[in-house]
């Protein structure tokens, strides 16, 4: 870049008097500790920002920050937090008809339900999540359906879908188990759940086989719940079962074998019972939110599940699920935190919110680490991310600041 | 409360020979940090129990230890007083039901089962006192009960009162807003149907007040026995209080207006949105009970809950407190309440009284508990660490001079991490009515 004359800098005064974007100019983080995710924290760490990106990172000794950057500090910075699976902008924050988005109770298995199709990215809630330092998420249909519908990764900053959007098609939302049962005559008990799961997943067997047919009077009229169905058999797409009891979690790992399709278990209270049956499989675990109520299906959850599953050695990440009624919707630094204190730690845990969960979520190469190329996805803290009493004062989405109310 | 297994019947006879009452030694507890919460926090500390009250607290230069007294080291813990939650559903509580919305004559207390498990998720967050109460579904769902969590397996040994049918042992739950109104009659539609409800209530109550001051205690001319209205003159009179649940702005000004009108005593429960009539409220003199919860929302009238909601009532010199809720918020983490009064702005002190002695005031209980004083009932936990810390844990909970929650102790551990068998006595109950 050129050497800057004052005519470049009443050029840029000019811009940024007239920008309506958050500040435009060129950021470096500075923090007294910084978690990169990609190697031991840094003592006095520095984070240079270009263009939406980290240019640069590590101790302030080895990385300078360029003249005319704007400088943000912290006692504490974290790569963005990465929420797993919530239902933000999908399931609003008034809890009415009008705003609830999550979950369609006319079918109990409706794969073609889009994500794209719903979410509302100024949604209140995006926002407050986004103060808190989630600058990444996992969201989309809910829990309650057999398969409620598709998900979507997207960044918490933005004004509309196409701004905000990292992945349009992430998961398939399913449910096993008795929350289903609730919302639908039909299923009335969970063998018929998973019965009807079966028969649909037979039938997209034989549409994606159809396809392959060399007539074209042989081929079937395109149908969009099978052609959903196919891409997750055909591994293109992840099946997100929620499964709390044990029985749900081996009916949702049967049905993984069966059909072989790629697992990630959404919740699993009663996980610790089947970590050898988990780890084996090989499925990933969205641990539900520490602080989730023991009630139903869940009345077996224990705020020690995280650190269970670490010490088995199954990827897990956190998340802020889903929520009927308040809070609207969790934070996931706030259940990250509190496992962390329930025998996970703080390193796992917060890994468990950063890197595992981008990596879980397949957008590891854009996001939950602090490393050169990556976007420039940080949070900033006053103190201890986790410690009740610290803030998250500064966010930062894509190299720009989009929250700074400690919080 | 589980029925004790052989392990837990030996840890509770050795807690028991440490604690037991009357003919007992004296107890010292020496080493901790002690936050006496009327006072300052007392480094190195002393504190003393005996016969079920604080005789001794302390810094270890002043407290002379009685002779007699046997002592138990608690060298790098915490001791405050015991939590005081005047917000809780525990113990599957009930109140009135559906056929009407107001409920004066229920009693939770003849509904409270103090077996539960929820029951021990309070003493495993380290609450002694907690006021029970049926839910927010009803502009008036029934009397709470002000109960210490002591073991036991009858209500009747948790009471605070000694005797329910001479003593008031508990206040009057009531709500507005949302939750307590429904399209289905005789619930009321509105927001002024619910205030007009609420008003010819006690107004009858006053009728029947006056007619018992009339009848000037000639049998013949005493009216008959009401038990809705009894307890509503209890109201009328300031000794029973009423624990209002409102959370818009609007609905918590009518409360305020109600109590104008007919003079009762009260405290506003959640106030959701209190920090944008803080004044108001400063004004009126009216305490608030408020809650933690995670994030705005879930009913039009919470939209704009804020963190700082404590902290502006504070600096307002409104008299605040944190409740759980249980099971809206888990009794196994008020202390995180605290903790989240200091993150928006709250000072530590009011922050830890929060919990404490002002839900203490806010009950009329003030003088039995809330604080370390001499004379006090000995409700105390020990803590691992710092009360505001994340990392600390309730060690111990004692109530009266015992301990009932002991997380060295496997089944109390159960209790306070979850897992299998835990919990499962029972579905999450709280009648919260409304549209949801």
């Amino acid at each position: 870049m050129q050497d800057l004359t004052p005519r470049h800098f009443l050029a840029a005064f000019i811009l940024l008097l007239f920008a309506t974007a958050p500040s435009a100019a060129q950021l470096a983080i500075r923090g007294e500790l910084v978690y990169t995710m990609a190697g031991d924290p840094i003592s006095d760490g520095v984070v240079v920002i270009r263009d939406g990106r980290i240019a640069a990172v590590g101790p302030a000794s080895d990385v300078a920050i360029p003249d005319g950057f704007e400088v943000r500090e912290a006692v504490v910075v974290t790569p963005g937090l990465v929420d797993a699976h919530s239902t933000v902008g999908f399931s609003g924050i008034l809890n009415s008809e009008a705003d609830q988005d999550q979950l369609e109770t006319s079918d109990p298995i409706q794969p073609e339900l889009r994500g794209i199709d719903a979410y509302n990215a100024r949604e209140p809630l995006v926002a407050w999540v986004r103060s808190l330092g989630v600058t990444t998420v996992h969201t989309g249909h809910g829990p309650g359906a057999l398969i409620s519908g598709q998900t979507i990764v997207v960044k918490t900053a933005g004004e509309t879908l196409a701004e905000a959007l990292v992945d349009s098609t992430a998961m398939l939302a399913m449910t096993l188990g008795p929350r289903v049962e609730g919302n639908f005559d039909s299923p009335g008990t969970r063998a018929k759940g998973v019965a009807m799961l079966r028969d649909a997943f037979v039938k997209a067997q034989d549409y994606r086989e159809g396809l392959q047919s060399d007539e074209e009077d042989d081929r079937p009229k395109r149908d969009l719940k099978l052609e959903t169905l196919a891409r997750v058999l055909d591994g293109d797409v992840p099946a997100m079962i929620t499964a709390h009891r044990a029985t749900e979690i081996m009916a949702a790992l049967r049905l993984a074998e069966e059909f072989g399709f790629s697992l990630v278990l959404d919740g699993g209270a009663e996980a610790y019972l089947l970590l050898d049956q988990i780890r084996e499989a090989g499925v990933p675990v969205i641990v539900h939110p520490t602080m989730m109520r023991t009630s139903g299906d869940a009345e077996n959850a224990a705020f020690t599940t995280a650190a269970a599953l670490h010490e088995a050695g199954i990827p897990f990440a956190f998340q802020s699920g889903f929520e009927g009624y308040v809070p609207k919707t969790r934070v996931v630094l706030f259940e990250a935190a509190l496992a962390s204190a329930y025998g996970l730690g703080r390193q796992a845990a917060l890994a468990a919110a950063t890197i595992e969960s981008a990596r879980l979520l397949g957008v590891d190469a854009r996001v939950g680490s602090l490393e050169v190329g990556k976007d420039a996805d940080m949070a900033l803290y006053d103190g201890d991310p986790f410690e009740y009493t610290s803030r998250v004062c500064t966010v930062v989405i894509d190299g720009v600041v989009v929250s700074e109310e400690c919080r | 409360m589980r029925y004790p297994t052989l392990a837990r019947l030996a840890a509770m006879a050795f807690a028991l020979s440490l604690s037991a009452p009357a003919s007992a030694q004296p107890t010292a507890f020496r080493g901790a940090e002690i936050i006496p919460i009327s006072g300052p926090a007392i480094a190195n500390g002393v504190l003393v129990i005996d016969d079920g009250r604080i005789v001794a607290v302390g810094s270890e230069s002043d407290v002379s230890i009685p002779g007699d007294a046997q002592t138990i080291d608690v060298s790098g813990k915490v001791i405050m007083p015991g939590l005081v939650d005047t917000h809780s559903h525990v113990g599957r509580v009930e109140g009135g039901d559906r056929s009407a919305p107001l409920h004066p004559g229920v009693r939770t207390l003849d509904a409270i089962d103090v077996r539960h498990s929820s029951v021990n998720r309070a003493r495993a967050g380290g609450i002694t006192t907690a006021n029970i109460m049926s839910g927010s579904g009803h502009l008036l769902s029934g009397q709470t009960t002000y109960v210490k969590l002591r073991d036991g397996g009858t209500l009747e040994e948790l009471l605070i009162c000694e005797n329910p049918l001479t003593d008031v042992c508990g206040g009057m739950k009531m709500a507005n807003g949302t939750n307590s109104i429904s399209s289905n009659a005789p619930f009321p539609g509105t927001r002024a149907k619910s205030a007009a409800l609420v008003r010819q209530l006690f107004l009858d109550a006053q009728a029947y007040r006056q007619e018992i001051a009339d009848a000037d205690d000639d049998e013949n001319e005493m009216p008959d026995r009401d038990l809705a209205k009894e307890a509503l003159v209890e109201v009328l009179e300031g000794r029973r209080i009423v624990q209002f649940h409102t959370h818009r702005h609007d609905d918590i000004l009518t409360v305020l207006r109600l109590k104008d009108e007919f003079g009762f005593r009260v405290v506003l429960h959640h106030v959701s949105e209190g920090w944008k009539v803080a004044d108001e409220i400063a004004a009126a003199g009216v305490p608030c009970s408020i809650i933690v919860i995670d994030s705005p929302g879930g009913k039009e009238e919470a939209v704009d809950l804020r963190y700082d909601t404590g902290a502006v009532l504070e600096h307002a010199g409104v008299d605040v407190a944190y409740h759980t809720d249980d099971y809206i918020t888990d009794s196994r983490l008020f202390l995180r309440s605290a903790a989240f009064g200091v993150r928006a702005g709250m000072s530590r002190e009011k922050a830890l009284e929060a919990v404490t002695l002002a839900g203490a005031r806010m009950l009329g209980l003030q003088d039995r508990v809330g604080s370390l004083e001499v004379g006090k009932d000995a409700d105390f936990v020990i803590l691992s660490g710092d009360p505001l810390s994340i990392y600390t844990k309730v060690d111990q909970t004692w109530v009266e001079g015992r301990m009932v929650f002991d997380l060295s102790d496997p089944e109390d551990a159960a209790f306070a991490n979850g897992g299998y068998g835990v919990y499962d006595d029972g579905a999450l109950y709280h009648d919260h009515g409304g549209p949801n």
